[in-house]
């Protein structure tokens, strides 16, 4: 197919994602070890003759390895971030090496539960371990150790891919120089859990899904899938933001006195529902929101955060929204005084904006402009170490 | 730094004179992060401010500064008690509501604070108020009708309440045209600069 998008100077253009297969198991925080895996990744801009200048993209839930740019084969596959990361973007390529890769338990090329099981030669499916955040860290570190660089410049993301960024200060405190954690939270709250407790219920309960087994089965659990995305949607927007969008507007003139669709947010959430199960793997959906569940650095301090962040020796650039009520402001306070308590350097924005959740992966002029001028003071801090 | 900046915010210098080398410094009202940077860079300093505006908050990161977008008025919830070694309200004092809180909180955050405010006493002020008028000037560039400044005081207004308040003045500067006056401050000083502690 030729492409349809015309070449924009701040894209990254057509890339090409990479696989990388490691055979020194991998040993989970569920006890659980991969003996072998694949990670899918991406990589964007040049990495400098010192290796100084690299940043890791850390994705979320519903999103992988593609940050930016697009397929040549598939033009109209845009990365997810690729307002974020391009040549003179926030994260701007002509300076920065960004690395984007799909974790463990995904369906986007890397290891997970419709992977074959090289044990067995069928799919891993239901017996595909738990993956965490912590596992997560792991393997980006055995692919940093892979492609060369000792020290990310930046580890960054939004809502689960900032709780990466913020694992890997935990983790690896030499290997990172600045977090950049957006929408983030050190936690899930009640109602999140809640909320993923409710998706799970909807995939496991679809009688499609056969236990997790089914690729076997050559079913999908669509339903379920589609009523996990749905409720996954609801949250990450804003009330005034779907009131904005959809008001009370019905598809007809008046209702229909059915259970069809008469509202517009039916149909979208309908719409949103459906593409979601076409291409996301259930089994994966399980496994992501139990690493957001199960994501707590305090725990193992007993409940105190100050103390989680303890052995962290980053810089910290932490993005709040205002109308983000899933990941609200007030929980990246709760991160902001854990840092505080450590003395990290840390700057806190709270980025006015009625987009709710979402508002991390839109194009807000402020909330760039801030990320832009973060990564030029990261560039300036590479350019003076390198001189000096 | 350039010289422009220091001609017009002639306490920084002074407040650099106070502050210890290398010590932690946060600066509210921080405005753009300059008197962050220039402490980092004149006296090695580890600061960090804290903002309301969101254009201010980009010009920090711009300007290298690490901060805190928050509102003082709401107080300093996110900072441990002598987290810091100054705590600094550099022309901000007059334009609180909560005065008073402010002051408490950047005593117990702090070990020492350092606060710069206008000095509604000098006698243009007065000479201004008398013909009639509320003062408008360089130091107070606002029309009545406009102001941020909520609380504006006198150097004794000020003087009075650290007594009331339990709060030492460890040092005093006050400036006129960027120079330092020692005769009848309250009279002749546009611009004053304090360091202060709790009273033991």
């Amino acid at each position: 197919m030729k492409a349809e998008l015309p070449i924009a100077p701040d894209s990254v253009g057509p890339v090409i994602p990479k696989v990388a297969h490691f055979t020194t198991p991998l040993k989970l925080r569920s006890g659980a070890v991969l003996d072998d895996y694949q990670l899918v990744y991406e990589t964007y801009g040049e990495l400098n003759a010192d290796r100084s200048n690299a940043v890791l993209i850390c994705h979320a839930l519903n999103a992988s390895h593609h940050v930016a740019g697009w397929y040549a084969e598939d033009p109209k596959n845009v990365g997810w971030w690729d307002n974020m990361v391009g040549p003179g973007k926030p994260v701007d390529t002509n300076r920065f090496f960004a690395v984007g890769v799909n974790n463990i338990g995904g369906c986007h090329g890397s290891t997970g539960p419709a992977s074959i099981n090289a044990a067995t030669g069928k799919p891993y499916g239901a017996s595909f371990p738990v993956v965490t955040v912590e596992d997560w860290v792991a393997a980006q570190t055995r692919l940093a150790d892979l492609i060369g660089i000792e020290r990310f410049c930046a580890v960054m993301g939004g809502s689960l891919g900032a709780m990466q960024a913020l694992q890997w200060t935990i983790d690896q405190p030499k290997r990172v120089g600045h977090a950049v954690v957006i929408a983030g939270a050190p936690k899930l709250s009640t109602q999140n859990i809640a909320f993923n407790e409710v998706a799970r219920q909807a995939i496991i309960t679809d009688p499609d899904f056969h236990g997790g087994d089914y690729y076997a089965h050559q079913t999908v659990p669509r339903r379920g899938l589609r009523i996990a995305r749905m409720i996954g949607h609801i949250t990450y927007l804003s009330d005034d933001a779907m009131m904005e969008r959809f008001g009370r507007v019905l598809r007809t003139d008046d209702f229909r006195f059915h259970f069809d669709v008469d509202f517009e947010v039916e149909s979208y959430l309908r719409y949103q529902g459906e593409k979601f199960a076409e291409v996301f793997d259930a089994n994966t959906y399980l496994r992501i929101t139990r690493a957001l569940d199960y994501f707590d650095p305090a725990m193992k301090h007993g409940g105190n955060l100050t103390h989680a962040f303890k052995s962290a020796e980053a810089c910290f650039l932490v993005v709040s929204f205002t109308s983000d009520w899933r990941f609200s402001p007030a929980r990246s306070r709760e991160i902001v005084k854990a840092l505080l308590d450590n003395r990290r350097d840390v700057t806190y924005a709270e980025i006015e904006a009625p987009h709710g959740h979402d508002a991390f992966l839109l194009d807000d002029a402020h909330y760039h402009e801030l990320i832009g001028a973060y990564f030029l003071r990261l560039a300036t801090e590479i350019e003076s170490r390198r001189a000096g | 730094m350039n010289s422009t900046l220091l001609h017009a915010r002639p306490d920084f210098k002074v407040i650099a004179r106070w502050i210890s080398e290398c010590s932690r410094v946060l600066d509210l009202g921080c405005g753009d992060g300059s008197l962050l940077q220039y402490l980092a860079e004149t006296r090695g300093v580890r600061g960090c401010g804290v903002e309301i505006s969101p254009e201010n908050i980009v010009a920090c990161v711009r300007n290298g500064v690490n901060v805190i977008q928050d509102d003082l008025e709401t107080g300093l919830a996110e900072i441990e008690d002598g987290s810091f070694d100054f705590v600094i309200l550099s022309q901000t004092l007059q334009a609180m509501r909560h005065t008073e809180d402010i002051v408490d909180e950047m005593l117990r955050v702090g070990a020492e604070a350092i606060v710069t405010f206008p000095n509604f006493g000098y006698w243009r002020n007065r000479v201004a108020v008398t013909l009639g008028n509320m003062p408008v000037s360089p130091n107070l560039p606002y029309e009545w009708y406009d102001t941020p400044n909520v609380h504006l005081c006198t150097i004794d207004d000020f003087e009075r309440f650290c007594r009331k308040r339990k709060v030492r003045i460890c040092d005093r500067v006050v400036l006129s045209n960027g120079a330092e006056v020692n005769l009848a401050p309250n009279l002749l000083g546009q611009l004053a600069v304090y360091r202060v502690e709790r009273e033991a």
